[in-house]
């Protein structure tokens, strides 16, 4: 909405509350009213994320305060929730898994969703560029249980006999997953920070000589860089947040990983897969929604520097 | 092709050394795209083959038995249905009101920013946050226990940023002059959101409506504590009884039920697939028929 619409707008409102011309009328007060009922469902994102961070907080806050060690909870990598004489709640281990498998699928889904924005924007025209947008956007709604359950039962044997190892569920299958689930999303952005970039840039290159790839690699890409990089960080945002594919195809082992072949357990998974058996309000339940806390905390904050940077384009 | 006496309109060394460059890349980028789509397209040809042999009639509209180790789907499916209609019910209309303020009320102002970035938030978070968050909201702190209530709205939730994004855009898309035109007339806002913005936008925010029946369908984390059992031999009477889900039924096939044949998860997969997969294309395709459609 521009400012010519608030203007416009604010003298029609003027114009109809003039005393010689009051229409305080019936749909007057409706119109009021549904001002006040909008900007309730308006400022309800806001309310919902406040609530979200309320509520995990509220639940977990009592481990935070009481028997929380910063050291040995982010520092340690022994995990063993269950166990009843001294539980040991370090979740280092899991956010090895948790980067190892999101770094992974980041080097599988970034180069490739990148050529393939650079393909269907710049290089596909008419039906070709309609079909692969179509494709790519069907792509990106396949649930997250699917692809978890192709990590299991197709990803798992293949690896298995490729590289002749005992177990296929590992960093390199929930990787591969992750990277394909992030790619279709990441491809849209990144594709529509280029056809952001004016055509008079593109037309102003070519008329110089340069051949597409030349407007590409020197004019398009580095306007569009930062609509890019916001892109790929909504991508590590996916990754880091997504559950059920990472608690199927990982292999669920409390495990720093050497190698790719390694099976790990996620920050994720280990919430979807404990909550059910942890008593409610007891230790190993806050402990729980602690690593809930901080994984809004870090999402919050990828989604606030992606943010920033697109606008940053934007404006400069 | 250099030639001995070259004239000016011919290709220099240079200009075809670009070229072939600039093919090079094509090919390259192209490759990538198909390397991108094809092995998903495999995946889902996979899944066809295999659980093809499950779906019939009697898999759809029977209970798992033998636990579950045989027999159909229809509690998920059912439960399914009902989660998506409970959550649809209530984010629907506080998605599309969001986008009318966002289109039609709001400045462009800090305030507004901070709304969006609210809504790109609540789409980032975590969907085990989101499970959290309706654990400790509505399940336990507003007391409705685990049960399709508590589940619809931990999904209505998440998924509402789909409403609002997709309405928002179709409002945005309606001329502004239109507006101006009704505001002239004397019309107050309401009514010109009602009369004439409202009904020139509708199509498009149907297809963020069925865009968002096929995400909240798919999603499996949010209901696993909030509402969705593994497996209950009652089907749901009222918004307040815990439901089989089918993609949280995906999950137990595929890793709680030792001894399962192993088309039954697979045919579990594709009816999930087939579900979102067919509300998306529904979606997609009424987008481009209104494209095509549209008057200005």
């Amino acid at each position: 909405m521009g400012t010519s619409t608030q203007a416009l707008s604010n003298r029609a409102t003027d114009a109809r509350v003039t005393e010689d011309f009051d229409r305080r009328d019936f749909d007057w007060y409706v119109d009021k009213l549904v001002a006040g009922l909008v900007f309730v469902c308006g400022i309800s994102a806001i309310l919902f994320v406040l609530g979200i961070f309320f509520f995990v907080t509220k639940e977990g806050i009592g481990f935070v305060f009481e028997k929380m060690d910063f050291r040995e909870f982010f520092l340690t990598p022994y995990w063993s929730p269950s166990d009843a004489e001294d539980p040991e709640y370090g979740i280092l281990a899991l956010m090895a898994g948790t980067a190892s498998v999101t770094g992974l699928a980041m080097l599988v889904a970034v180069p490739f969703s990148l050529g393939a924005a650079i393909f269907i924007a710049e290089f596909a025209s008419g039906k070709t560029r309609e079909v692969l947008k179509v494709l790519v956007e069907l792509l990106a709604a396949i649930p997250s249980v699917v692809w978890g359950f192709i990590g299991l039962v197709i990803m798992n044997p293949l690896l298995i006999k490729w590289f002749d190892i005992p177990v296929g569920l590992c960093v390199l299958n929930a990787g591969i997953i992750l990277g394909l689930m992030a790619a279709p999303i990441m491809t849209s952005i990144a594709e529509d920070a280029l056809k952001a970039v004016p055509d008079r840039y593109r037309e102003a290159a070519e008329a110089m000589g340069a051949t597409r790839w030349q407007v590409i690699y020197k004019v398009v890409l580095p306007a569009a860089k930062n609509g890019l990089l916001g892109g790929v960080l909504l991508g590590v945002g996916r990754g880091f947040g997504e559950t059920m594919a990472v608690l199927m195809a990982t292999g669920h082992a409390v495990n720093i990983p050497n190698s790719v072949f390694d099976s790990v357990r996620a920050l994720t998974a280990t919430i979807a897969a404990e909550l059910g058996e942890a008593v409610v309000g007891g230790e190993h339940y806050q402990v729980l929604f602690t690593i809930g806390i901080f994984l809004f905390l870090v999402t919050f904050i990828i989604n606030l520097s992606a943010d920033l940077i697109v606008r940053g384009i934007r404006k400069g | 092709m250099a030639t001995a006496n070259p004239t000016m309109f011919q290709a220099s060394d240079l200009n075809q050394h670009n070229e072939r460059v600039q093919r090079r890349y094509q090919l390259l980028f192209g490759l990538m795209t198909l390397l991108l789509i094809t092995p998903v397209l495999l995946i889902l040809g996979t899944l066809v083959v295999k659980g093809g042999g499950a779906i019939s009639w009697e898999f759809l509209l029977t209970a798992p038995t033998d636990g579950m180790r045989t027999g159909g789907v229809f509690p998920a499916l059912l439960g399914t249905i009902w989660l998506v209609t409970v959550a649809l019910l209530l984010s629907v209309p506080i998605g599309v009101f969001a986008a009318i303020y966002l289109s039609e009320y709001a400045g462009d102002n800090w305030f507004t920013r901070m709304i969006n970035l609210a809504i790109i938030n609540l789409a980032g978070v975590p969907s085990i946050v989101h499970a959290l968050f309706g654990l400790g909201a509505f399940v336990l702190f507003f007391r409705f226990g685990t049960s399709i209530l508590a589940a619809s709205l931990t999904l209505a939730v998440m998924t509402m940023p789909v409403v609002i994004v997709a309405t928002r855009e179709s409002l945005q898309a309606v001329p502004q002059a239109f507006r101006e035109a009704c505001w002239n007339m004397g019309a107050t806002r309401w009514q010109t959101i009602r009369r004439v913005v409202l009904p020139n936008s509708i199509t498009g925010i149907l297809t963020g409506v069925i865009l968002e029946v096929s995400r909240t369908a798919g999603e499996t984390a949010p209901i696993m504590f909030t509402g969705a059992v593994f497996f209950t031999p009652f089907l749901p009477q009222s918004v307040f009884d815990q439901t089989m889900a089918l993609s949280l039924h995906l999950f137990v096939a595929a890793t709680q039920v030792p001894g399962m044949a192993e088309e039954i998860p697979f045919g579990v997969a594709l009816v999930l697939i087939a579900l979102v997969l067919t509300m998306n294309s529904v979606s997609i395709a009424f987008r481009m028929w209104l494209r095509g459609k549209k008057k200005w």
